[in-house]
């Protein structure tokens, strides 16, 4: 009972961090950088939501559940372009700078956005309107009990995985991608525009974290400005923990680890579940660098 | 920036005596002046100074990515103020048991990670930071109080003398600063110091050279996270409260710029950092407010622009400049 009701919890936490996995690792897989504003542009998906909704219910006074899908739209391409922004701005002028400059001007862009939402919104916590998400849900044959908000939170988290398997494994664009992540120099001499591609991925890998980030201020109805840090890092431990550079490891290890934070949080100790996380992570990093998936042998220089 | 550069020069020129004399000088006649109220700030930079120099020791000199370095500090003043509270130790006297504590913790956590390369051991260092914090926060083995920290700890007294305000606080801190300045002068020029150098240099290279990059590794991490202890014990006697928020990731990273932007592995580096990222948003309060954008903006523009620091170390000047090489090296 209490084990089933914490696998159906962790799958649905374990969607969320697979989506926003998803940027880390594509980031990753394209310049080797850990992308730290990551986190923090799921969070502004989610602030963004919120405020296009509160937009939307006051033109229209009143709203049901079809208002999510436009503020969705919305929000996907404002935080895609503000990922593309950011990538002009702070990563690209270090493209050449080492391994080290970029993974600092990451850090220096994730507290400009994390503080540019607390003084803009206020460190309260935030509710998005009421009634928009499904009610209701079902019991389990076995015992345990979903929601149906839960199951299409899944169904669409995974229809996004899927289409951006497909995108990345059958298109041009997703092969050239693919051709990037393994070297530059190579790919620009095959024809390809390198910098065109990075614009790319960063296109895709915030947009899909900011409609994560709105899924799941829906899910969860309410949250602040800490949410970019702490799921953020949530999700790059997933992303770790799957091999960082692959997409199918970023989902694996997102569904894996929501598994077995619910798992420990509803066995051993809510407190500790982050502890747990952490732990994990470290242990990943010490013994397998590569993740489970990761077939690249860890660099040493 | 040529300007700047020259500027730069010209300082550096300055005999070094007579920047030790006006340092010390002015370090001690500077909170005179001054209100209670500035006085604390001036006791503040030079913790965040003392915590920066102990941080350029494992980022600067030896080139290893600690963002996890506030989980000593707060190593340090939990177990200055657990000794305190629980023995009644003075608390000057629990100094060295700080400094201890935090130094094995960082063998403990630097041992397994040494191996790792440089964002993998920043994420490592980052989790170990959490770590910590979360246990605090947890009160684990029921001493640390949880969230809200440990509180009604004693004063540090001097010849039977309790110290209450900040002018005391601030000669206490400025006693160890200058003692800190000290040694990490002299390791900066030592054998030691000058392998940390080549580790960072090249690793591969440093090792055909018969230098022993674990032990000189661990080295770095021992002495650099019991010099936070230390800084976490003064920080218990000044307060008398602590929390558990001494190790946020904030502080870590407050920390890890200040080496950074003042130029790593940098003495006076450390003070240019600690001025800009603690000193003036203590100062003034819209800074205060938007101090998380202040350090990711100087974050950003100092790596597209500056990537060296601000008062860099000539050695890493070099490194990072190449070209301009031959100018430096003319004067």
């Amino acid at each position: 009972m209490q084990f089933t009701q914490q696998m159906i919890n962790g799958i649905t936490i374990g969607a969320f961090y697979s989506l926003v996995a998803l940027g880390y690792t594509m980031v990753y897989g394209v310049l080797k950088l850990i992308n730290f504003a990551h986190g923090d542009l799921f969070m502004w998906g989610a602030y963004l939501g919120l405020t296009g909704l509160n937009i939307l219910l006051i033109l229209l006074t009143q709203l049901s559940g079809w208002a999510i899908l436009p503020v969705v739209v919305i929000v996907m391409i404002t935080v895609a372009l503000v990922g593309v922004l950011v990538e002009r701005v702070a990563y690209r002028p270090l493209r050449t700078a080492g391994r080290l400059a970029p993974v600092i001007s990451a850090l220096g862009v994730a507290f400009i956005l994390e503080s540019l939402a607390r003084n803009i919104y206020g460190a309260s916590w935030k509710t998005y309107p009421n009634g928009l998400t499904p009610s209701g849900g079902f019991t389990l044959p076995g015992g345990g009990r979903v929601s149906t908000m839960q199951v299409v939170v899944v169904v669409v988290s995974f229809l996004l995985m899927g289409a951006l398997y497909l995108f990345v494994q059958r298109t041009r664009i997703g092969t050239a991608m693919r051709a990037v992540s393994l070297n530059h120099d190579v790919s620009r001499l095959m024809g390809i525009d390198v910098n065109r591609i990075i614009a790319i991925v960063f296109l895709i890998g915030p947009g899909l974290g900011g409609v994560a980030g709105m899924i799941v201020a829906l899910y969860y109805g309410s949250f602040d400005f800490t949410l970019g840090w702490v799921f953020g890092l949530k999700a790059f431990i997933a992303a770790i923990l799957g091999g960082i550079g692959n997409i199918p490891g970023a989902m694996i290890g997102g569904m894996l680890l929501g598994i077995i934070e619910a798992q420990a949080a509803g066995n051993i100790s809510p407190q500790w579940k982050d502890v747990i996380a952490y732990v994990i992570l470290i242990l990943i990093l010490i013994f397998r660098p590569t993740g489970l998936l990761g077939e690249r042998v860890a660099e040493k220089l | 920036m040529t300007s700047f550069e020259g500027l730069l020069t010209r300082l550096r020129k300055v005999d070094s005596l007579y920047w030790q004399i006006g340092f010390v000088l002015v370090t001690i006649l500077l909170p005179l002046p001054l209100g209670d109220y500035h006085r604390t700030v001036l006791w503040r930079t030079g913790i965040y100074a003392i915590l920066g120099l102990s941080l350029n020791i494992i980022v600067g000199y030896s080139g290893l990515f600690q963002l996890g370095h506030a989980a000593f500090y707060a190593l340090g003043a939990y177990t200055s103020a657990l000794l305190n509270l629980h023995f009644g130790i003075p608390l000057l006297l629990t100094l060295p048991a700080s400094v201890i504590v935090a130094a094995f913790f960082g063998y403990l956590v630097s041992r397994p990670i040494l191996h790792l390369r440089g964002d993998y051991l920043c994420i490592v260092t980052i989790a170990f930071g959490e770590v910590v914090r979360l246990a605090l926060v947890n009160n684990i083995f029921g001493l640390t109080g949880g969230a809200n920290g440990l509180s009604g700890i004693d004063r540090p007294s001097l010849f039977g003398q309790a110290l209450r305000a900040p002018i005391y606080h601030y000669y206490l801190m400025l006693i160890f600063l200058l003692i800190t300045i000290v040694c990490v002068r002299r390791l900066e020029n030592s054998r030691l110091g000058r392998a940390w150098m080549y580790v960072r240099e090249d690793e591969t290279a440093a090792e055909a050279m018969g230098i022993d990059t674990t032990r000189v590794k661990l080295l770095a991490f021992i002495i650099g996270s019991g010099w936070a202890g230390l800084a976490g014990s003064l920080y218990t006697g000044k307060l008398t409260v602590i929390s558990p928020d001494l190790s946020k990731f904030l502080e870590s990273v407050i920390m890890f710029c200040i080496v950074v932007l003042g130029g790593t592995g940098s003495i006076p580096g450390v003070f240019v950092g600690t001025l800009g990222m603690v000193t003036l948003p203590e100062l003034s309060r819209s800074l205060r407010d938007w101090r998380d954008a202040w350090l990711g903006i100087t974050m950003v523009v100092m790596m597209v622009a500056r990537p060296e620091g601000l008062w860099p170390s000539r050695r890493v000047q070099l490194e990072i400049r190449g070209e301009r090489e031959e100018a430096l090296s003319s004067t």
